[in-house]
């Protein structure tokens, strides 16, 4: 007898794995929920994982206040469909405080204000273990994350003395005020993803799909026009067929030129596709190491 | 309907070399040549070549990681890239030849179905080559592939890849590494990575990626020892499922089906099981790696660390603990009669260093028994005394069962890794 699973069972076991282990070692873990689809499949893990329990933690949302509003709507959509409980760490009310300082100029965007929000919101909660949706295929330097990624009590990352990890071994021991941060989905890449979506048939916002959209070029990228992005000269507003590909910041997240109406048709399109998926996110253009550094100061 | 990449199947290999080898080459190689490099990132690559003033597009830099790896021209830590072919998606866990290797090499080659391991056809099997073929075989990879890469700058020459082959089987006749194939490339070429060379016509194998498409990787795991370590204990708690307790967990071992009848350790309780859940419903068997929900017949006092095994196939139960144990850090030696926590399988418990017997070199398998000095990334066989009984099967046997880790109790850090004997 042959007894062997699909490529896509196997990620599903190990993510799995991950995050009952997460429960089983952490006082008070939270899931950072952001929105986009890699957060939304991480729900959906989290149910599986603990049914026909409730998901053991609640959902953190650092929202930045420039939003698409089917992110939101479809969001709280989420949060009573699972019956768990979401706690919103608010940008705008950080800037009201005087916590944080927006940026300036055409390209200000309040992704870097998140890391501080999120840190504080972690603190606030006092959160142990912090679960996001990172896969080490996105990025450079997210290609070295571990599952269990150690942070310091400043929240920072030291990429050059991570804990090494074997096996199925998590060691996700910290000192009083040091916190974790664990990444189930290491090891998915894009495709995965929408393959396991397909598969698992999972309602996802209307944004991913193509649509009819007002958008505007800069620096060769796609963007929505919003009232939060003020135009440079010469930009001009055109409607187009677009669909995002990672949804984040409204102001940092490019949109694609795209046909794909269905699931199956974004496999596809994934599958042939020229460009990574965070080649439309303005965020990593900064420089060539920008996820590097914000990643070492806490960003998610 | 079935589409094609629902039967795909996941394989996972490790490399091992230095820059010289050309492995940061081989894997750009393999990345370009399978069209799993994005447009975007192939210009950056572009840029960065031209930017160092080098001819041509440099594959090798594909794989370049930290600005601090970078800037040192050096790669620090273990790196995972993925790629995918119609057939299997792949894992590779990239680790360095230099800094750390034996650290990175284990934690690599931990849960790899296949080693790479590069030599260089100018300079034959060196010592380095012989450090990976032993951590291939105390990891117990199941499988290993020789590529003899640089077959251009040896005018793709029979005599010297046959020269190299039968040096490497000397060698490794002397290890327990199962199954070794050897393969003629030129990464920077690409002669037999992904497309078949017309300069080796004497080689008559596969190519590399033919091979990584093929190897059978169905009976890497042991379906024979039923193995369930208790991972987390589900109870809902609400009015639908008021007395439903689960046992969560990954099938460490063999095929669990409902109606067998069970034991459990520590307590040596028998009972059956009554359901299993998986991740879409109820099913009839689990078996490695699935992640499962185990309901059993009668309700027992069962937790975190306890394991569901068969009445009359058992793991050993033993406080006493003989293994192979690599050393990760780099401010301390491990010491003898030194406390640590250990953690096996989903058991954590306290551990005291009782002996060390000998200290591998791991160049020539040397068995030293005169230094107990072990520093970082050394090997070495030791006897542990634990605070409780753990369930227990050699590494050989069971990969998942047969390993441990060992943790400072001062920084909390992992020092050292474990293959049971």
């Amino acid at each position: 007898m042959d007894y062997h699973i699909n490529h896509l069972k196997e990620l599903e076991s190990e993510s799995i794995f991950i995050m009952r282990e997460v429960a089983s070692q952490f006082e008070k873990p939270v899931l950072m929920f952001s929105g986009g689809k890699d957060s939304i499949l991480m729900v959906h893990l989290a149910y599986k994982a603990f049914y026909p329990a409730k998901i053991p933690f609640p959902l953190l949302h650092v929202d930045t206040g420039h939003n698409f509003d089917e992110t939101i709507e479809y969001r709280d959509n989420l949060v009573k469909k699972m019956g768990a409980t979401l706690i919103v760490g608010s940008v705008q009310e950080a800037i009201d405080n005087g916590e944080a300082t927006e940026e300036k100029g055409v390209n200000a965007s309040r992704n870097a204000l998140q890391t501080g929000v999120l840190l504080n919101s972690l603190e606030k909660g006092k959160f142990t273990a912090a679960l996001g949706g990172a896969r080490r295929d996105e990025e450079k330097a997210r290609a070295k994350e571990r599952f269990f990624s150690h942070r310091d009590e400043f929240g920072q990352w030291d990429p050059k003395n991570q804990r090494p990890e074997l096996w199925n071994l998590f060691n996700g021991k910290h000192k009083m005020g040091e916190h974790f941060r664990i990444f189930p989905i290491s090891n998915w890449t894009e495709l995965d993803v929408w393959q396991y979506l397909a598969m698992e048939k999972v309602e996802l916002p209307s944004l991913y799909y193509a649509h009819r959209r007002k958008v505007f070029e800069r620096d060769g990228v796609l963007l929505a026009d919003s009232p939060f992005i003020p135009k440079k000269e010469g930009e001009t507003v055109f409607e187009e067929m677009v669909r995002c590909r990672t949804i984040g910041d409204i102001t940092c997240t490019g949109v694609w030129r795209s046909e794909a109406t269905t699931t199956e048709q974004i496999i596809e399109e994934v599958a042939t596709t020229r460009m990574t998926e965070r080649g439309g996110r303005t965020d990593d253009k900064r420089s060539e190491s920008s996820m590097e550094d914000r990643k070492k100061l806490g960003y998610f | 309907m079935s589409k094609e990449y629902e039967n795909s199947e996941l394989l996972r290999f490790t490399t091992a070399g230095s820059v010289d080898d050309g492995k940061s080459t081989l894997i750009g190689r393999l990345l370009y040549d399978s069209k799993s490099i994005h447009q975007d990132q192939y210009e950056a690559v572009e840029a960065a070549s031209q930017r160092r003033g080098e001819e041509g597009v440099n594959l090798a830099l594909l794989t370049d990681g930290l600005r601090s790896e970078r800037e040192q021209g050096i790669t620090i830590d273990v790196a995972y890239r993925y790629f995918s072919t119609p057939k299997r998606k792949f894992i590779i866990a990239d680790t360095p030849g230099h800094i750390q290797y034996t650290r990175n090499m284990v934690t690599g080659a931990s849960t790899a179905n296949v080693a790479l391991v590069l030599i260089d056809a100018r300079n034959g099997v060196v010592e380095q080559t012989k450090r990976h073929a032993i951590i291939a075989s105390l990891l117990q990879i199941p499988h290993v592939v020789v590529c003899v890469n640089k077959m251009d700058l040896v005018d793709y020459s029979q005599e010297a890849y046959d020269k190299i082959q039968e040096s490497f089987e000397k060698f490794a006749a002397k290890m327990d590494v199962k199954d070794v194939h050897f393969i003629p490339i030129s990464a920077l070429n690409g002669d037999n990575v992904v497309h078949r060379s017309d300069k080796t016509k004497w080689y008559e194998g596969p190519t590399l990626m033919y091979y990584l498409e093929n190897v059978h990787i169905a009976s890497d795991h042991n379906f024979i020892d039923a193995r369930f370590p208790v991972q987390y204990v589900v109870r809902p708690y609400n009015d639908d499922f008021h007395d439903f307790r689960g046992y969560a967990g990954r099938v460490a071992g063999g095929v669990m089906k409902k109606g067998d009848k069970v034991t459990l350790l520590p307590s040596g309780f028998s009972t059956k099981i009554a359901k299993i859940h998986g991740p879409d419903g109820e099913q009839e068997e689990a078996f490695p790696p699935q992640s499962v929900n185990v309901e059993l017949e009668e309700d027992f006092d069962l937790s975190r660390g306890d394991m569901i095994v068969r009445e009359n196939n058992q793991p050993d139960i033993t406080q006493d603990v003989e293994l192979m144990l690599c050393w990760f850090r780099s401010d301390k030696a491990l010491q003898l009669n030194g406390k640590y926590t250990i953690q096996h399988t989903t058991q954590t418990a306290r551990c005291v260093v009782k002996e060390i017997r000998y200290k591998l070199d791991i160049e020539t398998l040397h068995r030293d028994t005169e230094n107990s000095e072990i520093k970082m990334n050394d090997i070495a066989r030791v006897v542990l005394r634990t605070t409780k009984p753990l369930f227990v099967d050699s590494y050989r046997k069971n990969r998942i069962t047969g390993s441990v880790i060992l943790v400072d109790e001062a920084t909390n850090n992992t020092v050292a890794a474990g293959m049971i004997i």
